[in-house]
This record gives structure tokens, sequence and C-alpha cells, in this order.
């Protein structure tokens, strides 16, 4: 081990990796409107945090933007009508999630009008209070479009508590294959910007840095000329290398700070939204839209006609894949279904899926696009650990879970491990390394809920015991009671029995 | 007066500071093996280990005189646990489980006799006389107390269902 950190210190500055980008030809295509499908599915939870609860009925008439289910708890979002229509169901749909479960959605059965309900917009949001933006936001159900699906109103009122010097604007994108964002960057410049100064107004940030990989000088040339006026936004090239786009690889690239385990952006005075989110961000301020639509790339080998698609929140992949042209040979030659990235995204059984607010990408990857093939045992060629953005060893955690040592592997730092994948891809024995520690954050999550359960149940059972106690007290002082009074009673009629003599 | 007062407060403090050694220095030293044991039990006292209590159960399993498998609720996992905390080597395959269970009431069948919520450990089951009884998802530890005193067959063990953030990836195969 000594060996490996000496080796991690070497090589310190080497972290990530390179994938083959194919994010051409999809990226040059023109972005594509879906129009609006039948039936739309809208899970409850398509955030981070709490799911929302429905407060429409089923068989109501809903407009466009018209909220279907409110935010619940500190940190949630709500969900808003994509279109006009009917309520059809609170029905379960598979869940854009890799464990195939179901979750429940709201089904709303498209009329076709597509009319919108109230807007509330606002001409000078600079006019506004923080907190007033702030509210706006988290009315709007706008989240992170990222991937994470962070409620984005918590991190700015975060970021306002805390007095944030530096807001940061990822526009780094550094999946393989998605280039929404490089999408939306070169046709909305403009907005994007307009967003970021919202959001800046909003967070209290003194300034803002935009960090755009240098694979996309179409992207950079253009946010450079939509912030030239702005003196604050300084519009940065950052390599592109994978996974910059993480939030504290893009926030150490970009202001050379690092954050440390165990704490925030926040917590070194910087936030970080995505290009999307300010886009979405500023159509919720300026016009008064929530989040009811959303960019996503479809992409992959088996797809007819890549590219980006604009598409309702809602909409189920497989009309998606059908709008974007279908897949060759009605996918024969399909290997693997994902939401997202082909790094960090979702394997997903089936089309059948609804877009939910993080989903970023549909791919369709044909079999020589995905790896497979059965793991090998581990040579200790310490790859994956020159890989590690975060500075771990994967190889020496792996090792460990699969013997369910599960507790030796926190200790070298699990909760720390961003799962991006790096570790895993360049593994000459293809050993599943993400799978590894995802498997061990799941079950150590799970242990950690059984033993507050079994702290829960302690709890109950004393408190039965003392009530238990105190319903025996109460019975034995009621018939104490009851004795006294009947004695006192026998008594006086015995004085009366007494008294009649005399 | 005074006199009495002083030499109360005097031997009160005097008595105390006895008993202060006395705890000090004449303790009678538990075995902290079976308090770790104690805490690795799931707590809610349910009887089905035929001893009284989990601190029962936990003190006859250090002794030996109890199997880490004798607890049922806790299932698989707890006797894993308990082995492994004390070197024992325990036949797991023995043991049915079939992951963690709950008791339900059949609404149809319920007569509202309320005789499974007078022994359920930790009152998870709420109702009142000839009204249908449910059960507390959160409350009901699976203990099974209920199951078998209920008259016309209402209470059933069924698995918790899988939940989306309750999910865990499995562990990968081979390698």
């Amino acid at each position: 081990m000594g060996i490996l950190t000496t080796f991690k210190d070497w090589f310190g500055n080497d972290w990530g990796v390179h994938p083959d980008d194919r994010k051409r030809p999809a990226a040059d295509a023109a972005v594509r409107v879906m129009p609006v499908p039948e039936r739309l599915w809208l899970p409850l939870q398509q955030h981070l945090g709490a799911p929302a609860r429905p407060v429409v009925l089923v068989g109501q008439r809903v407009k466009k933007g018209q909220l279907l289910a409110e935010a619940q708890g500190a940190v949630s979002a709500p969900v808003h009508a994509p279109t006009s229509g009917t309520v059809a169901a609170i029905a379960e749909i598979t869940a854009p999630h890799p464990s195939g479960l179901t979750l429940p959605a709201i089904v709303v059965d498209a009329d076709g009008a597509d009319e919108w309900g109230e807007r509330v917009g606002c001409a000078d949001p600079f006019a506004l209070a923080p907190d007033e933006i702030g509210r706006r936001v988290a009315a709007a159900g706008v989240v992170g479009l990222g991937g994470a699906a962070f409620p984005s109103s918590v991190k700015l009122a975060g970021a306002a508590r805390a007095g944030v010097a530096t807001l940061i604007v990822n526009g780094s994108e550094c999946e393989p294959y998605l280039s929404c964002d490089d999408r939306l960057m070169r046709d909305a410049a403009a907005a994007i910007v307009d967003g970021i100064r919202i959001m800046r107004h909003a967070s209290g940030a003194a300034r803002v840095l935009v960090g755009i990989e240098d694979n996309k000088p179409e992207a950079l040339a253009a946010m450079a000329a939509a912030a030239a006026s702005c003196a604050e936004i300084r519009v940065c090239r950052v390599p592109a290398r994978y996974p910059m786009g993480s939030e504290k690889q893009l926030i150490q690239a970009l202001s050379g700070i690092e954050v440390p385990a165990d704490s925030r952006p926040a917590d070194v005075g910087v936030i970080v939204h995505n290009v999307g989110t300010a886009l979405a961000v500023r159509a919720a301020i300026r016009d008064g839209q929530p989040l009811i639509s959303r960019l996503l790339t479809v992409n992959g080998g088996c797809v007819v006609a890549p590219g980006n698609i604009e598409v309702r929140l809602g909409t189920l992949a497989a009309d998606v894949l059908a709008f974007a042209g279908g897949l060759h040979g009605d996918g024969l030659g399909l290997a693997r279904r994902l939401l997202g990235g082909p790094m960090m995204g979702m394997q997903i059984p089936h089309w059948r899926v609804p877009v939910v607010k993080g989903t970023s990408g549909i791919l369709a990857l044909a079999a020589d696009e995905a790896a497979a093939g059965d793991a090998d045992p581990c040579i200790r060629c310490a790859s994956c650990v020159r890989a590690c953005p975060v500075g771990l060893l994967p190889l020496e955690m792996s090792a460990r879970i699969r013997n369910d040592a599960l507790d030796a592997a926190a200790a070298l730092g699990l909760a720390d491990c961003i799962a991006c994948g790096c570790c895993a891809y360049v593994c000459p024995s293809r050993i599943p390394l993400v799978q590894y520690f995802q498997h061990a954050k799941g079950e150590l999550a799970a242990r950690e809920r059984a033993r507050l359960r079994t702290d829960a149940t302690r709890k109950l059972a004393a408190q039965r015991q003392e009530r238990l106690a105190r319903e025996a007290s109460e019975k034995a002082a009621a018939a104490a009671r009851r004795k006294a009074e009947r004695a006192a009673q026998q008594s006086a009629a015995e004085k009366l029995v007494q008294g009649e003599p005399a | 007066m005074i006199a009495a007062v002083l030499s109360l407060t005097l031997l009160g403090a005097l008595l105390g500071v006895v008993l202060g050694c006395a705890d000090r220095f004449l303790r009678v030293e538990g075995n902290p093996l079976v308090d770790e044991i104690g805490a690795l039990m799931p707590g809610s006292n349910c009887g089905q280990c035929g001893f009284p209590g989990c601190a029962g159960a936990a003190a006859a399993i250090v002794a030996g005189s109890a199997a880490p498998t004798c607890c049922p609720p806790g299932g698989k996992a707890l006797a894993a646990a308990v082995a492994g905390r004390l070197g024992l080597a325990v036949d797991l395959s023995a043991l049915a489980d079939d992951g963690p269970q709950i008791a339900g009431v059949a609404e149809e069948l319920c007569i509202g006799c309320c005789r499974c919520s007078k022994v359920c450990p930790t009152d998870a089951i709420v109702g009142a006389a000839k009204q249908i009884h449910n059960v507390l998802r959160e409350a009901c530890t699976g203990c099974a107390n209920c199951v078998d005193l209920c008259p016309t067959e209402a209470l059933l063990l069924q698995p918790v269902p899988p939940t989306l953030p309750h999910w865990v990836m499995p562990k990968p195969l081979g390698a």
C-alpha cells in the first residue's frame, strides 16, 4: 500500500480517463422538437429527496404547467403537467433506475390543445429579492439537469446562507455520446447567460466561472461571445477529460480549490450549476414556466437518426426512440439500453420508461460499443489507482468488498467514491469495480437503516412496558378507591343500623 | 431542630459516600460480551427464543446454552453477526429465512377480537374491540407472536416488498 500511495504521488495529476467521446455527428445535427405524445407518465419522484404528493384527482382536467404534485419536505420538488389534458390515473411505472422496480406516477392523457395555464413571469428579475427567486425556482420544480437532479432552489438558498463567492456553471459535459448541453450552449447562449446572471443574483456570488471542455469549440465560442458584455462572467476552457463534469473535479480544475471529503462545495465558497439548469431557471423567473420539458441526446450505434431532441417530461423512452427514427433492424443488434451516459448512466430493462427531469440521454448501444466479457482476477496493475479522480484505491476496496469486509472498504474511503466508473473503464481484467462499490454503499446504507430500526424497536418495546406498568398501577389505584368507597358505605350503613335502636 | 437536621444531613452525606465507594470498588462486573450481543438483538423482547427477553437470550448465547440461530425475527443476518462476534461456526443453511417479513391483517377475516394487539411487543397493531385491526408497518418487527393467536387466521406474515430507496445493487458474481 505504501508503494501504491507513492505511485499516486507521482501520477497525482493524471486522474480520469480519455474515452472516445463519440459525440458527433449527433452534436452537429439541429435540435428536433418532439410533438406531445398521447400519454405522459410523470413519476412523483424525479429528484433527490422526498417524493412529491399528488394534488390532482383522477379524471381532473389540467392545463399545461399546472401543479400535479407538490413538494413535501425540505429537499423535494413539485411536478407539473407538461401539456393540457386529463389525469387518467395515478399508477405504477417502471422507474428510470437499474433495479427495474416501479414507482408511482401521474398519468396524463394529452388533449392535443397544449393550452397553457396561468403563468406569472417577471420582466426584471434583478429587482426581485434573492429569496423570492429561490421560492419561484422551487415552485417551478427546477432541479439540477446535469443528472443528479438535486433541487436547485435548495442549492441557491444554501449558497446565499453560506455566502459563497463563486458560482461555477458546468458546461463540461464529459460523458461520451451526450451532447445536449453542448447543443444548448450553441443554440441558446444568450438565454443561458441571462439565466446565469439570475442565478448569480439569487446566490449572491461575486464571480461566475463557466467551465466548458475543449472538445466543444463551437459552444466555447458562442458562450464567450454571449458573456462578453458581462465582466463578472468568465468562460473558461477546461481539458476534455472524464469526469471533468463531476462537481468536485470541475471546482478543482477551475478554481484550484479541493473540496475536502465529507464536505460540500458550499463549505469552500463555491456552488456548481449545470448550463441546462441556468436555462430552466431563466424560464421559471422570466416567463413563469415550470420545468416541463428538457433537451436530451438520443445516441448509440443502434439508433437510426441520432441527435438532440426536446422532449416533454413523462414521454416514454420508446416513444422518443420511435420519433428519432427507431432502431436499426428493430433493435436486433441491441446490446445495452441506457438512460444517461455510458459511464454513469442507468441500464434499464426495457424502453417503457419515462423521461424524467434528470434524463440527459437515451442510448441504444450495439454489441461492439458495450463492454462485455467475464472478469478475470485482478493483476494488481494499479491502473484503477491512477485513473481514480478522487484518489482512492479501487483494487484494494473491491478485494475487501468481495470478501464482505465492508467496514474495511469504508475505512479506505468508500464514501468518497463518486461512482464515475473510471476504474472499471481502465481495468484490463474487466472487473466490475463500480458495481462492487455501489453494492457496498447500498449494503452499508441498509445496515444503517437496520440499526436505526432496532433503536426504534427498542424504544417502542420500552414504551409498551411503561404503558403496561402505568395501566396496572391505574387499575390498582381504581380498585383501592372502590374498596375504600365500599368500606365507607358499609361503615355508614353500620352506623345507621347501630343508631337505630337509640 | 437544628441538631436533627444536621445529624440527618451528615448521615445522608456519609452514607452517600459509602454507597459511591461501594459502587466503585465492590462493583460486580457484568459480561461486556453479553451487552454487545444484546445490542445486536432486535430488542422487541418478543420471547420466541424461550428466554426472558433479548437480554436473557444474549446471556444464554454467550454462555453457550443457546445457539446463535435462536432468534427468529433476527434471521440469518443476526445469526451471522452473532456467530461472527463470538467466533462460532453456525450452519445457516438450516435456518429458514425468507428475508424480512411483517404481519398483515386480512380485513375481510378480522373480527376485532383484540387478541393480537395485546401480545404485540411493539404496540404495532392498532384497533378497538369489534373493529378491523391493522398493522403499522414501521413498528412491526415480524416476530409472529400475533399470528397463532388469531382465531380467524386473518394475520399472516408477508415479505416486505422491495422499494426503490431500499434497493441494493447486487454483488457482482464470480471474478
